[in-house]
């Protein structure tokens, strides 16, 4: 009972970093059509960054700030420089142009940082907390991963439900020939979109990194499971996301504790193909038909 | 007020406008007619700078038009409802409407929603739904009711008619007409529906693939039985 | 008019057998003149050409995207190692091809059913999945397949008869480096034999014919479930004869090998050699193979850390790939030959005695 309790939080707190992951892939989609697969070594650059400024003698938080910026502006040049010329052209191009970037990033990281282990430091303790007397799975880190996805999720809300430029925003996302009309400067929007959704990006890869060892290709099984958590969510819905997440990682947490911990990609892989084999709009789709 | 002198436009191998002048006159309903693929969403996209003209010139109030972005239209006084109407159907109807008080730059006024939710109560009462809640002439109060949120001087409307009953028609149309006569807006209407369109302009422009055919006062033209017969279909 | 089409389908099979064999010239040719070193680098570049000639097909020829052919590599990979496990065993390595090429497409063929309803980037996503989620399979398993350390592949002596028809022909010894690179090249040019056809006959016109538009070639009556299954089925069994080659080359079957990267390094030479031409996967995985080094150099002499410089190469045809698609998305080979078109129909339209207009676009 106890390790059935341990498995399905430590599956909680893994999915909530799989929700923001998620969340960014949606951002990205909804705006512009395109799964950003780059959004994986974007995060582990970003990270590298966190990890300078620590080796510098600065604190995590710096690091953290230093990531998230970086972040920001990583997603904003990358929209605008590379990403712009494919948008609205044929869907392949972009998946190529996407996955060249992983490259990219990849071989940058490597030549930057070295292709080896890093530990990456937490602010909190790793100690498991214990509650009446016995230890759960859940450590001072856990609890800031869990707080700090759900205050990135309700800023995203907030800018984009109470503010002028979320509405801007939303409405590039879903006709940008009416937005344009409107007067909003559509490819603002897209740029901001692909800074933002490259900071959720950032703070996912720093939360999976945190009392861990990082690597230039220490995201790149988490951009797989950011990509099944946002179908499962159907691919155009931000609370989909978040919902698929929290699914894949209590699902992935159970089949590592159970079965092991080597199946979990297969494991993401089959709920993946079940997902797009019996309800490709994702879980809560209305319509049961869709392309995918 | 809005000045087109030979304009031509295309797509590829495609000429869809050749040669066009028209005006539409302050304070007035010009309409454009014409057949399916005469051009005429062509034109109004050119206008508002959505597609570019291969030659001519647009002049808006003495400004010229050729090469401004299509996002700056709402800040000089231009509002275009596209074909197929343009409702944002994932946004709420407030939402919609916010939108085009943001047109203008700045923030949305609460008067301006007041003066529009009172213009079309129906949108009203619905504020909160989803816009893809709305029937198809609910649709066409909404966008044109998101388009005056930028307070224009001038509105363009692509085929408001299309696809609605008779009797919604000549309540928007009654509409538009009362906004002219009152608040001295300038409207190009381009319509399919002549006879209803001839109804209620003030001037006429009619269409040929892609050329210019007939320009003159909306009775003239709905009185010119040849006209009438080889382009407007009644 | 029937009579023409046989001919002419006769033309491109004689054409193709005489292409197979000018490239047998050569490859013994090359591999008897350069060194053991040289000939391992040749052995490379063969399982990579085999696996970039496979998914040529499936993506420039069928307009499907894979991610997973590492993976359908490793599979044939550990097909080989699992039937060469020690000095005795007996398989011809022909047989080990061949097992590998069947193993894995029935792979191929649960992952084509999969795949054919899904399009651009679910499809990738799916089999981005499937490339991260092999490797651990063979972890899982370790008792059978070994593991982090995976399995050795003993390769077998070499056949008398072989080592003797080659002396009678070159008058050289042959190396077990020489075989393997012989090994290499004879089942490249074997499956690029078949890809050939297949994508010049009415299969390829069939999977052409969906990739350019579903809705006429539902009209024409083409199956485009069936035709993508297909086209995935023959990728994935020239993917897993390269991963026999793989195996037999570098004489280890292990997850190591089969990372996301080398997945992406295949997408990278096929779209570096221009989608859907199996010389441009040729030119692609000549490429991956010989530029390493020279991009190292070039990094060391920079004045890189030699391991900073051993990560160029991967930043490099990154960074063309990028460039390819933004630039020119018919790759190198798409690029020279719309180059030479145009200046043909340049000639043409100066020629004083002709009014066409060339087909310049
Ligand atoms: N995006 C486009 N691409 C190519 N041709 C177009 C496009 N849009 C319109 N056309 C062509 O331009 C001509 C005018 O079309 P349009 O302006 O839509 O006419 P109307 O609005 O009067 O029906 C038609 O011949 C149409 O086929
Ligand atoms: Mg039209």
């Amino acid at each position: 009972m106890q390790q059935f309790f341990n498995t399905a939080l430590t599956g909680l707190t893994l999915g909530m970093v799989y929700a923001a992951f998620a969340l960014a892939l949606v951002l990205i989609w909804r705006s512009t059509r395109i799964v950003n697969f780059a959004q994986a070594p974007m995060a582990m650059l970003t990270t590298f960054v966190a990890l300078v400024v620590i080796d510098a003698g600065y604190s995590y938080w710096l690091g953290f700030v230093a990531a998230l910026v970086s972040g920001l502006v990583l997603g904003a040049v990358i929209e605008r420089v590379v990403i712009r010329p494919v948008e609205g052209k044929a869907e392949i191009n972009a998946v190529i142009l996407t996955l060249g970037l992983f490259i990219v990033l990849h071989g940058l990281a490597a030549v930057i940082f070295g292709n080896r282990y890093r530990s990456f430091p937490a602010p909190f303790g790793l100690e498991g907390l214990t509650v009446g007397g016995t230890t759960i799975a859940l450590n001072g880190f856990g609890v800031f991963t869990i707080v700090s996805v759900l205050v990135v999720m309700g800023l995203l809300v907030a800018l984009f439900r109470y503010t002028d430029v979320g509405l801007r925003m939303r409405a590039s996302a879903f006709n940008q020939e009416v937005a344009r009309l409107l007067g909003v400067k559509v490819g603002a929007m897209l740029t901001l979109g692909w800074a933002l959704a490259s900071v959720v990006g950032s703070l996912a890869g720093l939360l999976i990194a945190g009392g861990s060892l990082v690597h230039p290709s220490y995201m790149d099984s988490v951009v797989v499971f950011g990509f099944v958590a946002a179908v499962l969510g159907g691919l155009d819905s931000p609370l989909g996301a978040v919902v698929g997440g929290l699914i894949l990682g209590v699902s992935l947490s159970f089949v590592s504790g159970y079965v092991g911990s080597q199946l979990v990609a297969l494991a993401a892989l089959v709920i993946l193909m079940l997902v797009l084999t019996l309800k490709p709009g994702g879980l809560f789709a209305q319509a049961p038909e869709r392309r995918v | 007020m809005l000045t087109l002198t030979s304009l031509t436009a295309g797509y590829g191998p495609v000429t869809a406008l050749e040669d066009v002048s028209l005006t539409a006159r302050k304070g007035e309903i010009t309409a454009v007619l014409g057949a399916n693929g005469a051009g005429k969403t062509t034109l109004l996209r050119t206008v508002s700078g959505l597609h570019r003209a291969r030659s001519g010139a647009i002049d808006f109030d003495g400004t010229r038009l050729e090469s401004v972005a299509a996002e700056k239209m709402p800040r000089l006084g231009l509002a275009h409802v596209p074909e197929g109407r343009g409702v944002i159907t994932e946004l709420t109807v407030e939402e919609n409407l916010r939108l085009g008080g943001l047109g203008r730059g700045g923030r949305v006024s609460a008067s301006d929603l007041e003066r529009v939710n009172d213009l079309f109560p129906i949108l009203g009462d619905r504020n909160a739904a989803l816009a893809s809640t709305l029937s198809g002439g609910e649709r066409q109060m909404l966008v044109i009711g998101r388009a005056l949120m930028a307070r224009p001087t001038m509105l363009l409307l692509d085929e408001p008619s299309l696809g609605l009953a008779p009797r919604i028609v000549a309540q928007i149309f009654g509409l538009v007409r009362t906004l002219v006569r009152d608040e001295g807006l300038s409207v190009l209407l381009v319509e399919q529906n002549a006879r209803s369109a001839l109804s209620v302009a003030d001037h006429g422009v009619v269409l040929n693939l892609g050329r210019v055919v007939a320009d003159a006062p909306a009775d003239e033209l709905a009185g010119d039985d040849q006209l009438r017969h080889a382009y407007l279909g009644f | 008019m029937r009579d023409r089409i046989v001919s002419l389908r006769r033309h491109v099979l004689a054409r193709h057998l005489f292409l197979a064999l000018v490239g047998l010239l050569v490859v013994v040719v090359v591999v008897e003149s350069v060194s053991d070193y040289r000939n391992t680098q040749l052995a490379s570049m063969a399982y990579l050409g085999i696996a970039a000639g496979g998914l040529t097909v499936l993506t420039g020829i069928n307009g499907q995207i894979s991610l997973g052919h590492g993976a359908l590599m490793a599979i044939g990979a550990y097909t080989s190692a699992l039937l060469l496990p020690d000095r005795d065993a007996t398989v011809p390595l022909t047989v080990v091809v061949l097992a590998a090429v069947a193993v894995t497409l029935v792979v191929g063929a649960a992952v084509g059913l999969a795949a054919a309803r899904l399009h651009g980037p679910y499809l990738a996503g799916a089999t981005l999945a499937l490339a991260v989620a092999v490797p651990g399979i063979a972890l899982y398993f370790k008792e059978t397949l070994g593991g982090e350390q995976g399995l050795r592949v003993v390769m077998p002596d070499i056949p008398v008869w072989v080592l003797d028809a080659v002396f009678f022909v070159t008058g050289q010894d042959l190396t077990r480096s020489r075989f393997t690179a012989y090994v290499g090249w004879l089942t490249l040019i074997v499956v690029f034999l078949l890809l050939a056809n297949l994508s010049a006959g009415r299969t390829g016109r069939r999977w052409r014919a969906v990739r350019d538009d579903e809705v006429s070639a539902e009209l024409a009556g083409i199956d485009l479930g069936r035709a993508r299954v297909s086209a995935f089925m023959v990728s994935a069994a020239a993917a897993g004869a390269a991963g026999a080659i793989l195996a037999f080359t570098v004489k280890l079957a292990a997850p190591s090998a089969f990372t996301l990267t080398l997945s992406l390094t295949l997408l990278a030479a096929i779209v570096l050699g221009g989608l859907g031409s199996l010389a441009g996967a040729l030119i692609g995985a000549a490429l991956l193979t010989f530029l390493p080094s020279v991009v190292t150099d070039i990094g060391r002499n920079a004045g890189l850390s030699d391991i900073q410089a051993a990560e160029l190469a991967p930043l490099v045809y990154g960074l063309v790939m990028v460039a390819v698609i933004l630039l020119a998305p018919t790759g190198i080979v798409g690029s020279l030959r719309s180059g030479l078109q145009r200046a043909r129909s340049r000639r043409r339209t100066t020629s004083p005695t002709t009014t066409s207009k060339g087909t310049a676009s």
